[in-house]
């Protein structure tokens, strides 16, 4: 066998879990119809009117791409851990920080990038402006991968329990906070005709800190749950 | 000559379980007459607030509540790291004996700042920066407690939380930041390292009332983590033989 070298090693876990997902679209397709019901509920539940429904735009699609993301975690690692891949996985003599962010991305790629395609579409619903929509989505291409990671640290811990589900949220979304406060901010600024870089900033900001202790952090937690 | 000091002899369970016990009566009753001399000069000898009339009063508690809230959830995830790091079974223990603590005040802390918030604001809740980071601040211990909870193996759940307040302590700046950039209404600090704008028996009452709550968390965790001793090493010979087990 051929050595591997790191993002060889990379590109192998994301396509093995893309083509799994792929095998059973129905989990991909869950997350992006939760995201579209719970934002199309909300102008149900505080009434049509488009002067409010534009001011809270940014934070309802914020909140539901958060649970949206919150609903997917579990299966980040469960399928590997119930069927034996991940035993395998972490015997391997490759870097299982290396893997886990390979399978941060895939996550996220399943769960995160469809939610920033279709939030435009979304946005229309609550009369926003077109400047507002591709702040909108930069805000979410650079948040959503952030709770991505910080997701695995929690689905890590959680791996095997029962109600893991529901602990995951309570562990993650806490440490979720800042996110959406930027995230949202971003597109308030744009709407009170300020300029969005601030926000935009310390959002990727947030992206690259976490692109380096979370793959790590959620490698060690794999470890303590499967020891 | 040599003094052999046994820097580690009270770092076993078993040995810290008798010193803890004998310990809880020097911090829990000076913790009760502080209390009780703190609230006297707060209610009485302290003057009324030009201001903030009778309503500031309860800053006597809130303040101290607010700084052991944060304070614990330091050490808390200073006990952690070190057991996670040295595995040292009894740092662990201490941490989840912290965590109830530390809810607690930070649950106090608010509910006394609903208290003062309605006279003074007209809200028992404004969305302002210090509260909001307070309430997150609570549900960090809550996800800490129910991680520890839910999981049976105590090895791993000790391992697991520790590893979650690890995170958490590098988050809570950044959470207390962000927060702040968000929104601003809160007083500022009354105490600064220059003087201050207080009274003088209103800092004494507040001062005391802060090192009464350090030694109740001092007493109530020791009595805690004996308890979590017994539990965890109930099946050991030595808890066996322990006259209170009998």
């Amino acid at each position: 066998m051929n050595k591997l070298s790191l993002f060889g090693l990379l590109g192998l876990v994301i396509r093995r879990d893309l083509l799994l997902a792929m095998r059973r679209r129905a989990d991909v397709l869950t997350t992006l119809v939760f995201f579209v019901m719970v934002v199309s509920l909300f102008p149900l539940g505080v009434g049509p009117e488009p002067d409010m429904l534009r001011k809270m735009a940014a934070g309802v699609l914020w909140v539901a791409a958060l649970l949206a993301s919150m609903l997917s975690l579990p299966r980040m690692f469960s399928a590997d851990y119930l069927d034996g891949t991940l035993e395998q996985m972490m015997l391997a003599p490759q870097s299982l920080t290396m893997m886990v962010l390979g399978k941060i991305i895939a996550h996220w790629m399943l769960s995160g990038l469809p939610l920033v395609l279709i939030a435009p579409v979304l946005g229309l619903q609550f009369d926003m402006s077109v400047q507002a929509l591709w702040v909108l989505m930069l805000a979410l291409l650079l948040g959503t991968p952030v709770l991505s990671m910080i997701g695995a640290i929690g689905a890590a811990l959680t791996l095997g329990l029962r109600g893991g589900g529901v602990l995951v949220s309570l562990l993650v979304l806490p440490l979720c906070i800042p996110v959406l406060i930027f995230g949202a901010g971003a597109v308030e600024a744009v709407n009170s005709g300020m300029d969005a870089i601030s926000n935009l900033s310390l959002l990727g900001a947030f992206l690259l800190f976490a692109l380096v202790f979370t793959p790590f952090v959620a490698a060690q937690a794999l470890k303590i749950s499967m020891e | 000559m040599r003094l052999a000091i046994n820097w580690f002899k009270y770092s076993a369970p078993t040995t810290f379980y008798g010193l803890a016990g004998k310990l809880i009566p020097f911090f829990a009753w000076p913790a009760a007459i502080l209390f009780a001399v703190g609230l006297y000069i707060g209610f009485f000898v302290a003057p009324t607030d030009a201001v903030q009339s009778e309503a500031y009063r309860i800053m006597f508690i809130h303040v101290p509540a607010s700084i052991l809230s944060m304070f614990i959830y330091l050490i808390m995830a200073g006990y952690a790291a070190l057991g996670l790091i040295f595995k040292t079974r009894l740092s662990s223990m201490m941490a989840s004996a912290l965590a109830p603590t530390g809810a607690l005040f930070a649950f106090i802390s608010l509910w006394t700042g609903a208290l003062w918030g309605k006279p003074m604001w007209g809200a028992w809740w404004v969305w302002d920066a210090r509260l909001t980071s307070e309430l997150i601040l609570l549900f960090l211990y809550l996800g800490f407690i129910a991680l520890q909870a839910s999981i049976e193996d105590p090895r791993r759940a000790d391992r697991a939380s520790a590893l979650l307040a690890i995170v958490g302590s590098v988050n809570v700046p950044i959470i207390y930041y962000s927060v702040q950039w968000w929104n601003t209404l809160h007083q500022g600090s009354s105490i600064k390292f220059s003087g201050t704008s207080m009274h003088v028996a209103m800092q004494q009452s507040m001062f005391t009332i802060l090192v009464a709550c350090w030694l109740y968390v001092i007493a109530v965790v020791l009595a805690r983590v004996r308890s979590i001793i017994l539990e965890r090493e109930s099946n050991t010979q030595w808890v066996k033989d322990l006259a209170e087990t009998k």
